[in-house]
């Protein structure tokens, strides 16, 4: 029916964002995870006859800190007010949370699109609110448990306008948040253990439309394979739905990892009045000119600010500083390194080497062992020095790849691994020109084609003649001397 | 000495203290003629006669080393609303009927503190709600002096237990008059303080921006020296406010000469009963004739009161109780078939009429689509009346009115009109809405059932209540009379 439009994507993210406080936003209780079921739930947990609320300091500073890092607005009186509904992991009947009056309203972020270009994604209002328990159904013989742990934990809900266009650039605005957090240090952002997830809600149109199409929500996103593959899979089956002839559905659905699809959960229409209203056992909070100059303070850099920096400082593209600073470990790395480059004043290590083998093959290998940069098993001054053995020629900087394998797997310095392996870089010329020699008088016919004019063939000669020096020849110099003796 | 169940808090303290008593035998005497009278008066839900003593033997002990203070050894009871560690807290509910609370009320914790001894829970309307204790679930309260009427409530078995000398003092909540209005029915003293000034930590919520724990008493005089041990800020109470707790007793002497008395127009307009306006303004004259100056003050939105309440208090407590779901504490229907039958069953089976009805108005008022026109038009008006209040106490200490428009009425005379009964708070929920410290005094006897005054100050201004309450209690003796049967 309508086959032939061509369809945009509109895509809004409301990020859930645990903060990292010691205690839970209401209660004294801890808010470690994977503690025995309601170990950590106190009587205001459990939501005891007679228990009051009272508010954690401290998760209101992690909320404005989050403010003033999107450089929003941060409400000067804000409001807890109550969301009403019957759960079971819901032990008050209602869920303490903002609704008219966020802690943080406006802000944006930029993310860098896949043709290189920067989109800013305007985040709508962040606000405080506590976390529910979990419901539990397995091996409890037709029984559902209740566990309270989780219940209270502080909470900031991130709602960004309905801003992306594609799965993918949802991504890089969950992954610029997921990074934000992590530098504020007001999240540890563990997303299987639930400490970040998001809803998404997504809606189809014409392209050119102005209007909104009719949006679902999906729920609980918590991997952002599962964020790009669940929206991708939304996006396709509106567009089928509204091509032949239907239509969608506001209503919440879920997503199931094990088949790649979304589910219905429940429409919109059957969905509970929340009833919200002023909490009345919470005054409002109140923040003045003198608390936000103390948060501000507070901050550290941020990850533009060092993405920048890292570019002005060492020439990095911004591709490299935009990799090297999505986590701040990673670049505390980076610029340890650079630091350590200091012991080995006699060479100059080059940045941009430094950057590739950080986010190329010591990535790589984080990744393949699943081991977080702040634990890798090579440490910066050891990457440090093998740079510095690229830098004097020792070795050459294919070689430096396999060097730090070894390093990675065998706990050894550079110098060692260098030496035992018998890496050591040929610079010596007669020793290369004597391997040149047995390589051109072992290959007569592709000598005789190459001085006929297949250029082509000088590939085959430098392969030859690095075999012939097991690759230890210095390239510089093999091609060099190759070039002068082939030409005869 | 007068007869032991017949001294009040100050002079039980000075007999404690002389050692002319001792707290094991007053604790005894007591628990004897509470017992006595439970059958008849049913003012208690729970008497705790063991856990009683031994905290009297402790006292004891205290009071001999001399290491004790004025309330060390005093016995009194806890409106069954609070939580005591260890014992059941029921709040004259289904709901909670065999709940044991593993934690004390923070206003239960400083009256330990201070050495009080617990005879037992009074029995009250269910979670609070009502104005007859005709809605406990552990049966109707009886009026001391005619026990064919109502003792008032929701606090109607703190109310009776004080009149019928049960009890020295008792501890009661009011959240729309509950104090107040059953002082007035049962002619015993009845403080509520402002808003914020006691801990509401472990007080079973009604209606979180308006309860507010206080005291039923003998006088003003024993008032003062429970209030000073109960009152101050509470971290564990957001709304608790940190302000320094002033020398109650202290103040109860200041003489009255140039204290500026309001008297609310608007309390006179709609259907007072003669003989309580006439005790009313018997009282006035008193207050005159020791140096107040009384003049006519109105406060146009009071007339307002009932409606705003009736929407408020409802729309919290929808959301209070909601709690109350069966799966972690309390009643639980028997095999639930599913969740909602779990909800639907245990709810349905643990509240009582009067407490659904409002649960029900209150999550209608807070509903979408509704909202606007009740909760939030309340909300605006409740600021209206607040600021009536303010604009009067710029020009007046305190006001005074009637606590209710009649005396004490017959067990079901208004079970079958719900707002019948709600309007019987119409003197005392102006005082809630605005947050003020109010008080309530018996002025007479009309028909052998007692009138009372009200006395409503600015916000922390108990020591001044206090004040011009002992005041008129030296000059009266309404307060020292026994219902007949009781001396």
């Amino acid at each position: 029916m309508m086959a032939g439009v061509e369809w945009e994507s509109v895509i809004g993210l409301e990020i859930h964002a645990q903060l990292a406080t010691r205690s839970k936003i209401f209660s004294g209780a801890a808010t470690a995870y994977g503690a025995p079921p309601n170990a950590q739930a106190s009587l205001i947990d459990l939501a005891y006859p007679g228990v009051l609320p009272v508010l954690n300091a401290e998760a209101v500073r992690m909320a404005v800190k989050f403010g003033l890092a999107i450089n929003a607005h941060i409400t000067r009186r804000s409001i807890f007010a109550r969301k009403n509904y019957f759960y079971p992991d819901l032990p008050k009947g209602y869920q303490i949370s903002q609704y008219e009056l966020p802690i943080v309203s406006g802000g944006a972020v930029d993310i860098v699109l896949e043709d290189g270009s920067v989109k800013r994604i305007d985040v709508t209002r962040a606000h405080l609110e506590e976390d529910a328990g979990k419901s539990l159904h397995e091996g409890l013989a037709g029984l559902t448990g209740v566990d309270l742990n989780r219940a209270g934990t502080p909470l900031i809900e991130i709602v960004s306008e309905p801003a992306m266009r594609s799965a993918r650039e949802a991504v890089a605005y969950l992954k610029k948040i997921h990074t934000l957090v992590r530098y504020l240090q007001i999240c540890d952002g563990n997303m299987q253990e639930g400490s970040f997830r998001c809803d998404a809600n997504v809606s189809v149109r014409p392209r050119g439309s102005e209007k909104l199409g009719t949006r679902a929500e999906i729920k609980n996103l918590n991997s952002f394979r599962f964020v790009e593959k669940a929206i991708n899979y939304e996006i396709a089956r509106q567009v089928d739905v509204l091509e032949s002839g239907g239509q969608v559905l506001q209503e919440t659905r879920l997503y199931d990892a094990d088949r790649g699809e979304t589910r219905s959960m429940r429409s919109k229409e059957a969905a509970n009045d929340y009833r919200y209203f002023p909490d009345p056992d919470l005054l409002p909070v109140e923040i003045d000119e003198l608390y936000i100059d103390s948060v501000s303070a507070s901050l550290p850099e941020l990850p533009d600010q060092k993405a920048q920096r890292l570019r002005q400082d060492y020439g990095l593209s911004a591709y490299d500083a935009g990799v090297l600073t999505s986590s701040a470990e990673l670049a505390d790395y980076f610029e340890t390194v650079i630091e350590r480059a200091a012991d080995f004043p006699a060479v100059a290590i080059s940045p941009k080497l430094a950057a590739n083998m950080v986010i190329g093959e010591l990535a790589g290998l984080l990744n393949r062992d699943g081991v977080d940069i702040s634990d890798s098993r090579v440490a910066p001054a050891a990457l440090a020095r093998l740079l510095a053995r690229v830098a004097d020629d020792t070795i050459s900087g294919k070689l430096a790849k396999d060097v730090l394998e070894a390093m990675w797997d065998e706990g050894k310095d550079p110098d060692s691994i260098i030496e035992q392996r018998g890496w050591r870089q040929i610079t010596d010329e007669s020793a290369i020109e004597a391997a040149i020699d047995a390589v051109m008088a072992a290959n007569p016919s592709q000598l005789a084609q190459y001085r006929s004019g297949r250029d082509k063939l000088f590939g085959f000669f430098v392969g030859q003649a690095m075999k012939a020096t097991q690759g230890k020849a210095n390239p510089a110099r093999l091609n060099e001397l190759l070039k002068k003796k082939l030409s005869g | 000495m007068s007869d032991l169940h017949d001294m009040g808090v100050a002079e039980l303290s000075a007999a404690l203290q002389a050692r002319r008593l001792s707290s094991v035998e007053v604790t005894q005497a007591l628990l004897e003629r509470v017992t006595r009278h439970q059958a008849h008066l049913n003012a208690f839900i729970s008497i705790s006669a063991e856990a009683a003593l031994a905290e009297a033997a402790r006292a004891d002990v205290q009071l001999h080393a001399g290491a004790a203070g004025p309330l060390t050894g005093v016995p009194i009871a806890h409106k069954d609303i609070f939580c005591t560690r260890d014992q059941k807290t029921t709040c004259g509910s289904r709901m909670l009927a065999n709940f044991i609370s593993p934690y004390d009320a923070t206003v239960v914790e400083r009256l330990r503190a201070a050495g009080v001894v617990t005879l037992g829970k009074t029995n009250m309307d269910e979670f609070a709600m009502g104005s007859s204790n005709e809605n406990s679930f552990f049966g109707p309260v009886r009026n001391p002096w005619d026990a064919a009427r109502v003792p008032g409530g929701s606090s109607g078995g703190s109310a009776a237990a004080v009149a019928a000398r049960l009890t020295p003092a008792a501890t009661a909540t009011d959240t729309g008059g509950s104090i107040r209005q059953p002082a007035a029915l049962c002619g015993v003293t009845g403080l509520k303080p402002t808003y914020g000034r006691v801990s509401r930590f472990g007080m079973i919520a009604f209606a979180s921006s308006l309860d507010q724990a206080g005291l039923i008493t003998r006088s003003a005089e024993d008032a003062a020296l429970l209030l000073a041990a109960m009152a101050g800020f509470d971290q564990r109470d957001s709304t608790s406010v940190e302000l320094p707790v002033p020398d109650y007793s202290g103040a109860l002497a200041t003489p009255l000469k140039g204290l500026k008395i309001g008297v609310l127009k608007e309390f006179f307009d709609t259907g007072l009963d003669e003989q309580i306006e006439q005790h009313i303004r018997a009282a006035l004259d008193l207050l005159r004739s020791q140096g107040a100056h009384i003049r006519d003050v109105s406060l146009p939105n009071l007339p307002l009161s009932v409606p705003t309440y009736y929407v408020v208090a409802p729309a919290e407590c929808s959301s209070n109780l909601a709690r109350f779901d069966g799966v972690r504490y309390g009643h639980r229907c028997e095999n639930p078939r599913d969740l909602l039958d779990l909800y639907e069953r245990s709810r349905g089976e643990g509240f009582g009429a009067e407490v659904k009805r409002r649960i029900m108005t209150g999550t209608y008022v807070l509903s979408a689509g509704y909202y606007d026109a009740f909760y939030l038009k309340a909300q605006r008006v409740r600021q209206l009346i607040s600021n009536d209040f303010e604009r009067a106490f710029r020009e007046v200490d305190v006001l005074v009115g009637p606590t209710t428009p009649t005396t004490a009425f017959e067990l079901g005379a208004k079970t079958a009109d719900p707002v019948t009964m709600y309007l019987n708070d119409i003197y005392t929920i102006g005082a809630n809405l605005a947050g003020l410290p109010a008080m309530s005094l018996p002025c007479g006897l009309s028909q052998g059932l007692p009138t009372a005054m009200q006395i409503i100050g600015p916000h922390f201004a108990e020591e001044r209540l206090l004040n011009v309450a002992h005041r008129y209690q030296l000059e009266t003796d309404w307060h020292r009379r026994v219902p007949p049967g009781y001396a």
